[in-house]
This record gives structure tokens, sequence and C-alpha cells, in this order.
């Protein structure tokens, strides 16, 4: 009877973290899909998007995450197919510098000039 | 002095603003990915569309000429549109035409065939549509030029016409 009971807790501890892992690469799946642009039905992701073009990299998506891929590579290889314009987050590259550090560049910009304006008025 | 560098600064970003929202009316407002590329095929296995058999990209591409390969589909009305100008193709002999059947049924795609002509040297099967994601696809019907080098030199979105033909024809030649 205790061999039994070890048995029956084994197995549902198995399969709960069965449960998890399929979980988290769902959880994972979701996020590249939302991430993607579908570009038949252009404005709406991959995850939102109904298109044979969608379906069939939902597919690649899944396999890919299935054999162990990493995001980042499966947008590297999309990226690689269609160009930067597949994903909505756009990796850090020479074509995305302005992209990325223009706000960044106004931030400071906009802060170096209240701080001067505030130094000016305390004088 | 202070007002006049004010005016022109903000002349200046204004140019700016004007000049990018300008260029941006001309712009198509859909996106087509690139279709002059100098990319390696990807390296795949599919199945033969007559034999069932399984092949490698290996295989299929493996003598020194130049290969079209073309994504179609029984389905598809434009592919109606381009298969003459494919069995046109098919006559020149530095070029070799592989067929990929895109998300259709053998049945209909058969008789698609013995219908319109066979212009492929080779017809893989692509039933759910990634083989197609592999060489950068996004639709039906689109035609990829293969250089020797197993190079994609050059990708025609949509049916092909006369004049994509004749560029076809200058780049093999």
């Amino acid at each position: 009877m205790k061999i039994f009971r070890i048995f029956i807790i084994l197995l549902l501890i198995t399969n709960f973290s069965e449960l998890k892992s399929d979980e988290k690469s769902d959880i994972l799946k979701n996020k590249i899909l939302k991430n993607i642009r579908c570009l038949i039905c252009q404005g709406q992701s991959v995850y939102d998007s109904e298109s044979e073009f969608a379906s069939s990299i939902k597919l690649i998506v899944d396999k890919k995450i299935n054999e162990g891929a990493k995001e980042d590579s499966i947008y590297s290889f999309l990226i690689e197919k269609y160009g930067d314009w597949i994903v909505y987050e756009p990796q850090l590259n020479k074509n995305t510098y302005i992209l990325w550090l223009l706000p960044l560049l106004l931030f400071l910009l906009g802060g170096a000039i209240i701080v001067k304006k505030i130094q000016k008025k305390n004088e | 002095m202070k007002k006049n560098i004010t005016i022109l600064i903000t002349g200046v970003v204004l140019s700016f603003c004007f000049i990018i929202l300008y260029k941006g009316l001309n712009n198509p407002n859909t996106y087509v990915p690139k279709t002059s590329i100098k990319k390696d095929i990807p390296i795949f296995n599919a199945v033969d569309f007559f034999s069932r058999k399984t092949v490698s990209s290996d295989e299929i591409f493996k003598d020194n000429t130049y290969y079209i390969v073309n994504i179609w589909a029984s389905w598809c009305v434009p592919c109606r549109v381009e298969h003459p100008l494919l069995m046109q193709l098919n006559e020149n002999h530095s070029v070799k035409l592989i067929g990929l059947n895109y998300r259709d049924s053998f049945n209909n795609a058969k008789k698609f065939i013995d219908e319109f002509g066979n212009p492929y040297s080779r017809i893989l099967i692509d039933k759910d549509g990634t083989l197609g994601v592999e060489f950068g696809a996004f639709g039906v019907p689109e035609t990829f030029l293969i250089d020797r080098n197993k190079k994609i030199i050059k990708k025609f979105i949509g049916p092909i016409d006369q004049e994509a033909v004749n560029k076809i024809k200058l780049m093999i030649k």
C-alpha cells in the first residue's frame, strides 16, 4: 500500500512538472507570435492573424521551440528571411541605432535643459 | 542674435520633419521584403510530388546550373497566368525549374499539371507552407532565381510577367 502511494505521488509530480514545461513553452510561443508581424494582414500580429502565412509561421515557431531554440534565434531566423520589419520590437543593430538611442538622447537633452533652467533661476 | 538662432533651429527642425513626412507620402504603405538578395539556399528535406520519396536540398540542387524555384498551387489564379511563361523558361537549357506545390491537394495539383503542362524538373510538396517560409516566401506565387553557387540572387513576388522572364534570361546568360 505504501509503495502504491509513493507511486501515485511520483506520478502526480512528474505529470505536473510536464504540464509546467508545456505551459512555459506555450507562454514563450505566444510571446514570440505576438511580436511577429503578419505579412499578409499587415497591422496584425501572427498571433492574431488567421492567414495561411501566419499559420505556417506558427508551425515553424512551435517546431523551433520544441527543438530547443532560444527566443532570439527564432527572431534572427525570421529577420534573415523577411527583414527587420517582421518583428514589432526590432533588435539593436546598425539600422536601428537611431530608433533605440534617439529617445534616450532626447530624454537626456530635455533633462539638461531643465537642469540649466533651474540653475539659472537659482542664480 | 539669440532670436535668429532660435528661428534657424526651428526652421531646420520643421524642414527636416517636412522632408520625412513628404518622403513617407510617396512610400507604399505595405511592406514588401527585399527582392534583390544574395542568400544561401535553405537546407531542408522535402517530399517529392510524384515518387513520394523524401529528398534533401543537396540532392535537389546538385547540378552546376541555375535553378528557378517556383511556388505554386492549383487554387491560385495568378499561378495559371504565369504558367505559360514558366513553360517558356523550361525551354532554356541553362536553368532547371523546381516547383513547390503550396498547401494543395495532390489530385487538384496533378489535374493542373496535366491541363497546363509540367515545366518543372522536380515538384516538391509543401503541405503546411513551412518550406515556403524557409525560402522567405509569404504567399503564392513566388519565384526565386538561384545561381551556380547555390545562392538565391533574385526573388519575384507575385506572378512573373514577360519582363521578369527577360530579366531572368539575361541573368542566366
